[in-house]
């Protein structure tokens, strides 16, 4: 069997360590090594973006790297979202308002894609965001209720003048 | 009666309740299948044929075997010594279908891992159990395997063929259903036809394709001889019971479980050969085995749907009214039939839609071919079939020279005629009979909701002039929902006074827990917190059938509804007792039972809990057993319709054929809605299924049998910013069939879509004779249309 390597990551601001094969793909590594199962696994070509996490502050697609390529990185997954008493944070509790998840699969990876979109972009229209959660695949919703949380989300952080939905 | 319930109950029925679902999944503390991690836990993975129809050979597992890590290696010569194949339908029919459907059914049985022969490319050949799947997909790549190829039967037409080979040689033919029905003169009246239009119409292969992919965990307990089987499956019941089958284990000893499952629509709705291999897998080798699909084996392996070739010939008047429906098709099913001719007795169940037509006669052939088999998928039959009729309909419309709106108003049964029978026999074995609607009103409103008909005309007129293309198109349809043969819940108070419910459905993200709750709080007039639902645990309720085909909603809420009376007549008993009152002066109220106009003489239902017990200083009456607890079975009397219209105004760019939908409306009845939010999650969700299958979504295959759409990158679902915008107008006429006037909506919107994009393309497309009668809508095949005659504006 290869030779397992050691990978460190900052993991929702906690330092979490463990072993790797050098083929490993970092979603494997998160889910079945450090035990954080919420990203998902939906394709593993990087189509789906089940597997999105926040990778040194930007949306990355975590079944296309090794995890040796991450080691000493800053990753948030979906674990992270909440606060540490479990009070969701404002883009879940759109999430919920606007019945913008029914299995649930695609879920994590489409608050990372839209925590991402939200935070790099000061100025977004309901296309640019249709645009931007383009990058995820949800079977379930049509995307509706997805877009209409992102764009109240958007509203919500940058206010009614960056927003010109 | 729907509205009787909400004001009796003030409740929880009819309320847009958020689900109790949602928080863990946005928390990302779901559980999925693929999350469960077992001490001890192995992997499997499969080895799958590159070919489409072969001979198996010598199949080496010798080099995999010493792979370090590997457990375990099985080819289909070892599976097939120890396990039987999945014999015959999971699905039976009842006798009254068959006494009313021509049916001569041949279903093949489909080995767990075959050891002789390979019939579509993706089938397993080979197992490798290792320490982890990395070890185990190594593994698979050492196996050395010799292959025979047979002769390719590579679409349903070709395995018709006099020459054509056969995929299971023991059937002695490819035909693995052959079914007819007829109403009125069926097809001796198209003579008296004063018009007729002959076409044939395909619909083509896409799939459910969740974004989880199917998989099975399995535990077994030695000491308790006991199998623990998670799977990511719709039909928790069925998989117990095709796993105590093979395995020879009383189903009692065998508990299935569907955790949180990632989406399903119809292609986790019946048992695979993985879900018995990995329950006999963790039993052989005495630890938890898992196997997780990947997305190309999921594309490859799971069940494709649709597939179908209609030749169907329509009757008419002068003014359009169809006199006579006759239609011949072939449902390419693959190499196997896991639900039988369920798919093919759906269609001819459902072409005569809304329409009153008094003459139809359908013959169908369910074929076998070296495809992967082919299985329900949201809509299940009705958007094959609905394809062909609809186009049919706006071609009696194009020839009469009358508006496609005004044809279908001509012939739709009108809302004073319900019931209505159809002069068909549902595959419930029930004579056919839409209970409830308003048919023409769906129209109107579908037709108001994209501006109104005149406008949209004139509309179009305008663009025409500008050399632009804008068109209408239409499409209804009715819809079996509910269908049984029946659904179990157990209902019980325990000693907190809770109410506890467990239902054999098996949600895959519709929400049936919060929905549940919402029918057991109205019933139990409680808060809906006090009310605790457990679904898809075989250990919670001794029969089930499980969420396929728009069920839940009606046949759970039914069996809740039956178990609750039971549990609060003897409630009342106990009550009375307690109370020293007659049984008839009690009423519910107040999370409990009250004497009625006394309000100080109540009790609530954790005194009644525990005055229920068995044992000392309980406070039973006479005669009346212990405990609060009852199971019990729904058998609805048959189906309730729902039924949809739907209207899209759609551009084409005629040089590109690019299509452009400027809106989309569909008008549904699913009777009273539970959860006015969710019904709308759902109609919506299935509409862009329906839209992305009828524009983007295709299984494409060679001539050779090879699968060409293998992965996301060829096989392209919707994404946000593909929808266009979607309006979905509810109507609520309550069925007549059952205590809460509820009708099943889970498939509805996945129906219309694909052949609502046709005749809008062609209704764009007139001034060019276009016809489009096949699907999926390509932008090239539109471009082509406009190719062939130059416009002539009529």
């Amino acid at each position: 069997m290869t030779q397992r390597m050691q990978v460190t990551l900052s993991v929702n601001g906690e330092t979490l360590s463990g072993s790797a094969e050098p083929r490993t793909l970092l979603v494997d590594f998160l889910r079945d090594e450090l035990r954080l199962t919420g990203t998902h696994v939906g394709c593993e070509h990087g189509v789906c973006g089940a597997c999105t996490v926040i990778l040194g502050g930007f949306a990355a697609r975590s079944c296309l790297m090794f995890a040796v390529q991450a080691d000493g990185a800053e990753i948030q997954t979906i674990e992270g979202l909440a606060s540490s008493v479990g009070e969701m944070h404002p883009l879940q509790k759109l999430f919920a308002e606007h019945r913008a998840l029914q299995c649930g699969f695609c879920t994590p990876g489409m608050l990372m894609t839209a925590i991402d979109l939200v935070q790099t972009s000061n100025s977004l229209t309901e296309a640019d965001i249709r645009t931007g959660m383009s990058a995820g695949l949800c079977r379930c919703t049509g995307y509706e209720g997805i877009v209409n949380a992102v764009v109240e989300y958007a509203r919500q952080v940058h206010g009614e003048k960056a927003f010109n939905g | 009666m729907a509205n009787d319930i909400r004001k009796q109950t003030g409740g929880y029925i009819g309320q847009s309740v958020p689900r109790r679902e949602d928080r863990n999944l946005l928390l990302g503390k779901g559980e999925f299948v693929a999350d469960i991690q077992l001490p001890g836990m192995v992997h499997t993975a499969f080895a799958r044929s590159p070919l489409p129809h072969a001979e198996i050979g010598a199949v080496s597992l010798g080099a995999a075997r010493a792979v370090e890590g590997v457990r375990f290696t099985a080819s289909g010569a070892d599976v097939c010594a120890e396990l039987p194949p999945i014999s015959g339908m999971q699905v039976v029919t009842p006798q009254g279908w068959r006494d009313r459907v021509d049916t001569d059914i041949l279903i093949p049985d489909q080995p767990l891992v075959p050891e002789d022969r390979v019939r579509y490319v993706g089938e397993a050949y080979a197992l490798v159990v290792a320490d982890t799947r990395y070890i185990a997909e190594d593994a698979l790549e050492l196996i050395e395997a010799e292959f025979d190829p047979r002769p390719t039967l590579a679409h349903a037409e070709s395995a018709l063929e006099d020459s054509a080979a056969l995929v299971h040689d023991q059937l002695g033919r490819n035909v693995a259903a052959f079914l007819h029905t007829k109403k009125g003169d069926g097809a001796a009246a198209m003579d008296s036809c004063p018009h007729r239009l002959s076409r044939r119409f395909v619909h083509h292969r896409y799939a459910a394709m969740p974004m989880e992919t199917r998989g099975v965990v399995a535990e077994y307990n030695r000491r308790t001889d006991t199998l623990t089987v998670w799977s990511s499956t719709q039909v928790v019941h069925w998989v117990r019971r095709e796993i105590s089958t093979a395995l020879g284990m009383p189903e009692d000893r065998i508990r299935c479980v569907a955790p949180d499952v990632g989406g399903g629509f119809g292609g986790k709705g019946h048992v695979y050969p993985e879900d018995i291999l990995v329950a006999w897998l963790a039993k052989k080798l005495d630890r938890p085995v898992k196997w997780v699909e990947d997305r190309h084996e999921h594309i490859l392996n799971s069940a494709h749907s649709r597939d179908n070739i209609y030749d169907v010939e329509i009757g008419f008047d002068d003014d359009g009214k169809i006199l006579a429906v006759t239609s011949s098709f072939l449902v390419d099913s693959g190499a196997y039939t896991p639900v039988g001719a369920g798919i093919a007795g759906n269609s001819i169940a459902h072409m005569l839609g809304p329409y009153d037509i008094p003459h139809y006669e359908t013959d169908c052939k369910v074929v076998l071919t070296n495809r992967t088999p082919n299985a329900p998928y949201r809509g299940a039959g009705r958007p094959e079939v609905g394809f062909a009729m609809e186009r049919a309909v706006d071609l009696v419309a194009n020839h009469r020279g009358l508006d496609p709106a005004e044809v279908r108003f001509r012939n739709m049964i009108p809302a004073d005629a319900m019931p209505y029978e159809v002069g068909l026999t549902y595959r419930d074995g029930v004579p056919m009979v839409y209970d409830s609607g308003d048919y023409p009103e769906a129209l109107r409103r579908a037709l108001t909701a994209v501006g109104g008909l005149d406008n949209v005309r004139q509309r179009q007129k305008e663009a025409l002039a500008e050399g632009k293309y804008l068109g209408l198109g239409l499409g209804c349809y009715v819809e079996g929902t509910g269908v049984g043969p029946f659904e179990g819940a157990t209902v019980k108070i325990e000693s907190t006074g809770k109410i506890m419910v467990a239902a054999g459905a098996c949600p895959q993200g519709q929400g049936h827990e919060t929905v549940f709750a919402q029918f057991a709080a109205d019933m139990w007039q409680v808060p809906i917190e006090d009310v605790f639902v457990t679904v898809a645990d075989t250990g919670e309720v001794t029969q089930g059938y499980g969420t396929i085909a728009s069920r839940s909603t009606v046949t759970a809420s039914g069996a809740i509804k039956i178990a609750s009376d039971a549990v609060q007549e003897k409630a009342f008993a106990i009550a009375a007792n307690m109370l020293e009152a007659g049984e008839t002066d009690l009423e519910i109220r107040d999370a409990g039972v009250g004497v009625a106009g006394v309000p100080e003489m109540h009790v609530t239902w954790r005194d009644i809990a525990r005055a229920a017990k068995p044992g000392w200083d309980n406070q039973r009456p006479d005669g009346v057993e212990a405990g609060l607890e009852t199971t019990s079975y729904y058998e609805p009397p048959t189906v309730t319709w729902a039924y949809a219209a739907n209207a899209a105004l759609v551009w084409i760019d005629p040089d590109t054929g690019q299509l452009k939908i400027e809106k989309y409306v569909e008008v549904h009845d699913a009777g009273v809605l539970v959860n006015p939010g969710l019904a709308d999650g759902q109609v919506k969700g299935g509409l862009v299924q329906g839209l992305g299958g009828g524009l983007l979504e295709e299984l494409a295959y060679d001539d050779q049998g090879q699968l060409l759409t293998g992965s996301f990158a060829d096989y392209l679902l919707p994404t946000a910013s593909d929808v266009p915008p979607i309006e979905v107008v509810h109507m609520e006429t309550p069925s007549p069939l059952n205590a809460f006037g509820v009708k099943g909506l889970g498939e509805g919107g996945a129906i219309a879509p694909p052949v609502v994009i046709a005749n809008a393309v062609c209704d764009a497309l007139r001034p060019f004779k276009a016809e489009l009668n096949s699907t999926p809508v390509r932008w090239e095949d539109v471009a082509a249309l406009t190719e062939e005659a130059s416009p002539s504006v009529t």
